[in-house]
């Protein structure tokens, strides 16, 4: 499935190359990481820090690519290259969100399984 | 028990993402290497400027200081400008790319980095840095610091170019006679401990000797650095030359070996500098009427009596703060004009 909220064939490599014992514990650093990021977003959209907005856009996306959460990279792409104008809307991080949290739930099923 | 393997190199991973800096540092320890690691670019700047690495692993979004100012700050120094870089990141725009390898990094690899691309990359960078290292003591060894200096900055080009310098010829008055009166290995240790002398005063004055044959030598001074105070420095360096000779002297006298006495000419102006040779082996060096004016100079000492002979460009160039006596003009063999002589006095006159 091309839309899965973690891509198989990206995650599987990992483990191959990384050691899936190894890749638990970067999931878990990255489920501790993660919310910072978003803080992060929402601080320096807040804040109007165009900087920092787009770090933090940039770390989430890089992160996303490493583990197959296309879908999440994706959104925070479009954060990063977008900026804080494309941003304006209350409303602008709720997909962004909504597709974290589905990533984290998947994340941490795999590493149980 | 025995001891670990050394490790193959030490790498310095910066980056401002714990999961990017885990991976990459997981993922190298396996190869042998040893991994530091810095969360922005400015402790990655300070840990290279403080431990030895052998290659950096980049991020360019970065905190405080961020990829570009990193490879900036390492283009500026010279002690880092040939430690090779590979940027590792997820940048958006070929514009950034490029800009990375402008800027002095050794490629660039997209994150998520594929970790058997990286194995030969690393590897790869690692083997042209030995052979790099190998090529730049083999130059230290056979040149001055400013000719490697040079060397390694133009890419070993055998190019040539207009420069104003001043040129220095110096030689062991009567050596024949004393190589003739003395078993041959004593005149090979005088020799290499009037070379060490001469060398010493030279390069302490910002000079490089260029050319040996026999008991002469050339040195040029504002080349292939430029040198402000160029006579200047020459004529000093002549000055201590001829202090350290009186030194070896007293050590020959004490044992009941003659005294050596020293000729020095030199001249100040245009010279053509470059290396000369072929890619194989070639010497830097310096032709023009200058070069055969201090050449000249130097002939005439025996005739003058004298230890140092400048041309008048040299002694406008001291500008008084070192005494001279003017010999009036000589016909130099080689020049149709005759041309003012004058002769050093002694040592600088001490500052105001």
């Amino acid at each position: 499935m091309s839309d899965a909220t973690i891509d198989a064939a990206t995650f599987a490599e990992l483990q191959d190359s990384a050691g899936a014992d190894f890749v638990k514990e970067l999931v878990q650093t990255f489920l501790e990481e993660a919310p910072a990021m978003l803080a992060e977003l929402r601080q320096a959209l807040a804040a109007g820090q165009a900087d920092a907005f787009r770090r933090a856009a940039h770390s989430l996306k890089s992160n996303s690519l490493t583990f197959g959460a296309l879908a999440l990279a994706a959104l925070a792409r479009e954060l990063e290259l977008g900026g804080l104008d494309a941003a304006r809307r209350p409303d602008a991080l709720d997909p962004l969100l909504a597709e974290y949290d589905r990533v984290a739930r998947a994340l941490e099923a795999l590493c149980r399984g | 028990m025995a001891e670990p393997d050394p490790p193959l190199a030490r790498l310095l991973v910066a980056d401002d993402n714990k999961v990017n800096r885990l991976l990459l540092t997981r993922g190298l320890e396996p190869q042998g290497h040893s991994v530091g690691c810095a969360e922005n670019g400015r402790i990655a700047l300070d840990m290279l400027r403080r431990e030895p690495f052998d290659l950096l692993l980049l991020d360019i979004e970065m905190p405080e200081m961020d990829g570009f100012q990193v490879l900036e700050q390492l283009t500026a120094d010279p002690k880092l400008r040939d430690l090779p870089v590979i940027v590792t990141s997820s940048l958006e725009g070929l514009d950034n790319i490029v800009r990375c390898i402008e800027l002095g990094a050794e490629d660039y690899l997209p994150k998520p980095v594929n970790a058997v691309l990286l194995k030969a990359r690393i590897g790869a960078s690692l083997e042209k840095k030995r052979l790099r290292d190998q090529q730049k003591e083999l130059v230290r060894r056979f040149a001055t610091s400013e000719v490697a200096q040079d060397l390694e900055q133009s890419g070993f080009a055998l190019g040539g170019r207009h420069v104003r310098g001043s040129v220095m010829f110096s030689d062991i008055r009567g050596f024949t006679a004393l190589v003739e009166s003395q078993p041959p290995e004593e005149t090979i240790e005088l020799l290499n401990a009037y070379y060490a002398l001469m060398f010493d005063a030279i390069n302490d004055h910002g000079g490089v000797v260029n050319q040996m044959i026999g008991d002469g030598l050339m040195a040029i001074f504002g080349a292939p650095l430029p040198m402000t105070d160029h006579g200047v420095a020459a004529v000093r360096a002549a000055l201590e030359m001829v202090e350290r000779v009186e030194l070896l002297n007293t050590r020959r006298l004490a044992v009941d070996k003659p005294a050596i006495r020293i000729g020095v000419g030199i001249a100040t102006g245009e010279l053509v500098a470059g290396y000369t040779g072929t890619q194989k082996r070639a010497t830097y060096t310096c032709i023009g009427d200058t070069v055969n004016l201090a050449a000249r100079l130097e002939e005439h000492t025996k005739l003058a009596q004298r230890t140092i002979l400048i041309d008048p460009a040299t002694c406008a160039a001291l500008g008084g703060r070192i005494p001279v006596d003017l010999l009036g003009a000589v016909a130099l063999r080689g020049k149709a004009l005759p041309v003012e002589v004058y002769a050093v006095a002694g040592r600088p006159a001490p500052c105001a």
